[in-house]
């Protein structure tokens, strides 16, 4: 081969190779609209309230389980019950444990939970119910430890704070994994299902009317405009 | 709990009783018709001016429909703040959920967000950390776009066996609309993301701050942030001002009143994705992360609170939908998913958006048992109930998308019923 056609090959090689991705790159550069406006750290810190696992985001503060004990009281127990254990319908917060597998499993903080950040980042942000964002930071983690306390996670000296976070291990952090459906329901993923003679004789094995918890719809209609 | 469900029994006893009395009269929930309006006479309305217009400045539908209503199960939780109401799927056609049919899940009530002091602040892992009026995002590109929207908790009641007699119950926590709006990644790029970035949180404006992690390329692929629903304005219930759409995936994941979305390298693990929204199997382990919504379907009507009333032509319709994508086919089953014939699908058919199908038969007045069976086009085939339940136990909650059994009883009342 001349050097000139081995020239010529080698451009047309490097167009074919670089071109496209020279043109998609260009292409792909995202346009600015200049819609939107630059916000400054304090308005974000404001706002900013969610914590990861790792304890980013973790607000400065501390507070003891016997600090806890009196916030919780006061602002969890009415619908939590004393002992977590919950008072009517509301989310029971204790106990449970070893009831996952059961027919009847309690999923508390305690049996469930695999993250001391998921107790704390929703406190933070949806508790008190109806009066939201409304604790302290030191109220914040006094009331995540006495709820910790409650389950026997940490003793009764034990004061939460960004310092003592990782020294808090849940029941439960080995108890979830990543959806699986693609490998383990592989069986319904089916190109042609059954359309004759599919199953044996069919028997009717439970009735909605037996069971009779269905609202009685005839009170519920649309009011006068 | 079982107060409650006593209650509720002796209500439901009541019901059935003035609904046996009703059937006896002619026709369970039939009005008398009125010779006065009926040919060769001439109906007032016929004969008298109607209102004015202007006189409904919003319209509503008529008077004669103010059944059709999302309806609630008080038992289910402990206060209407935190709680759901169900589409009334039964008295619906199409494939477009009425706004103010569509059902409703808050974590914290219905937020009133002031659309003048609305903001959304998109910071974290980005290049410039930003914040977008209401205006500024109706400034940008829009786009229009039909999905569904299902609870990951629908048909959750359902898991150990029939238990609500009625598809708005066991099946009314889905919708499907046309959402208006800004396409995520367009977002995304405006802020400019950093190396690194993997996950999104988006957050929501009510007294929950409902908060939820979304891998960045599901962010990036078909995300939305929506102020529009069937045209006009969010409703309040739908998250007004403005809402993600997360196409396909459990409805808790389309965070309503969406007030902040952070860039992140990993999940943040909040309580909405493992208390609550996490698959707890027979052995004790929970799935996390199973955001797709499986091909699903069901008939709604004839369907427990949609009797058949006369013999005869009939028309069996239903809904399917499919997070994985597009739905293929509706088969359908007169006795209880031995035989299976397809069913007809009638209106568009959009990528991970509800289709309406149809099954016209005779009816003879015998016994049936009705069930539908969806298939998508990544080839998965809706499962029955049991299959369901060998694989996850019955302790799931979330993510219950089993072949529905309806029973068509000889006198045309239809139960929701569950077959070996």
């Amino acid at each position: 081969m001349s050097r000139s056609i081995r020239l010529a090959v080698s451009a047309a090689l490097t167009f074919l190779v670089l071109g496209p991705a020279f043109a998609q790159t260009k292409k792909e550069t995202p346009r600015n609209y200049g819609v939107g406006h630059a916000i400054s750290t304090e308005q974000i810190a404001g706002w900013d309230i969610d914590v990861r696992p790792d304890g980013q985001g973790a607000p400065p503060g501390r507070g003891s389980v016997k600090d806890g004990e009196k916030v919780y009281m006061d602002k969890c127990a009415a619908c939590h019950g004393e002992f977590g254990e919950s008072a009517g319908r509301w989310p029971q917060l204790a106990q449970g444990k070893g009831t996952l597998a059961s027919h009847d499993p309690v999923k508390t903080v305690g049996s469930y939970y695999a993250h001391l950040s998921s107790v704390l980042d929703y406190i933070r942000r949806a508790m008190p119910f109806g009066d939201a964002q409304s604790l302290t930071n030191d109220e914040l983690y006094a009331v995540t430890a006495y709820v910790l306390n409650l389950n026997d996670i940490v003793d009764d000296k034990f004061v939460l704070s960004k310092d003592t976070w990782g020294k808090v291990k849940m029941p439960n952090e080995g108890g979830f994994f990543d959806d699986d459906r693609e490998k383990t329901e592989k069986a319904f993923w089916n190109p042609n299902p059954c359309m004759k003679d599919c199953r044996g004789p069919v028997k009717v094995t439970g009735r909605a009317r037996a069971v009779d918890v269905t609202p009685d719809e005839k009170t519920q209609k649309r009011g006068v405009e | 709990m079982t107060d409650a469900i006593d209650k509720w029994r002796s209500t439901r006893r009541r019901f059935l009783a003035g609904a046996a009395g009703l059937a006896a009269a002619g026709g369970a929930g039939a009005r008398a018709d009125n010779a006065k309006n009926l040919p060769p006479n001439i109906a007032n309305w016929t004969r008298q001016l109607g209102a004015g217009v202007g006189t409904r400045a919003y319209g509503n539908p008529s008077k004669y429909e103010n059944d059709v209503i999302r309806r609630t199960v008080p038992w289910l939780t402990a206060t209407p703040e935190s709680s759901v109401s169900f589409t009334p799927l039964h008295q619906l056609d199409g494939i477009i959920t009425p706004n103010g049919l569509c059902f409703e899940r808050h974590h914290a009530g219905i937020a009133e967000v002031d659309p003048g002091d609305y903001r959304l602040m998109l910071h974290g892992l980005v290049n410039k950390p930003l914040v977008f009026t209401l205006d500024e995002l109706k400034r940008l590109p829009r786009i229009n776009r039909i999905y569904f929207l299902e609870c990951a908790a629908n048909s959750g009641m359902e898991w150990r066996g029939a238990q609500l007699n009625g598809c708005q119950y066991t099946h009314g926590m889905v919708h499907c609309v046309q959402y208006t709006g800004v396409s995520l990644k367009l977002l995304l790029e405006q802020a400019g993301l950093k190396p690194g970035a993997k996950w999104l949180m988006a957050e929501g404006g009510d007294a929950a701050a409902m908060n939820r992690s979304i891998p960045l390329s599901k962010a990036l692929d078909d995300c939305m942030v929506a102020y529009r629903m069937n045209g006009e304005m969010l409703r309040p219930e739908q998250g007004y001002p403005a809402r993600l759409v997360a196409p396909g995936w459990e409805g808790n994941v389309w965070v309503k009143w969406l007030r902040r979305l952070k860039v992140g390298d990993q999940p943040w693990f909040t309580r909405e994705e493992t208390s609550k929204y996490t698959d707890l199997l027979a052995d004790g382990k929970a799935r996390q992360f199973t955001f797709v919504m499986d091909a699903k379907s069901v008939i709604t009507s004839p369907s427990p609170q949609a009797a058949v009333k006369q013999k005869g032509f009939n028309v069996i319709t239903g809904l399917a939908w499919s997070g994985r994508g597009i739905i293929k086919r509706v088969d359908i089953s007169l006795d209880g998913g031995r035989n299976w014939r397809t069913a007809r699908i009638d209106g568009p058919v959009f990528d991970k958006a509800c289709v309406r199908f149809y099954y016209e038969f005779e009816w003879n007045g015998e016994e049936l048992l009705l069930q539908s069976r969806a298939m998508d086009d990544s080839g998965y085939v809706q499962p029955t109930k049991d299959a369901l339940r060998k694989i996850r136990g019955v302790n799931s909650i979330y993510h219950n998308n089993g072949i529905q059994t309806w029973a068509l009883r000889a006198d045309g009342e239809v139960e929701n019923v569950e077959v070996n």
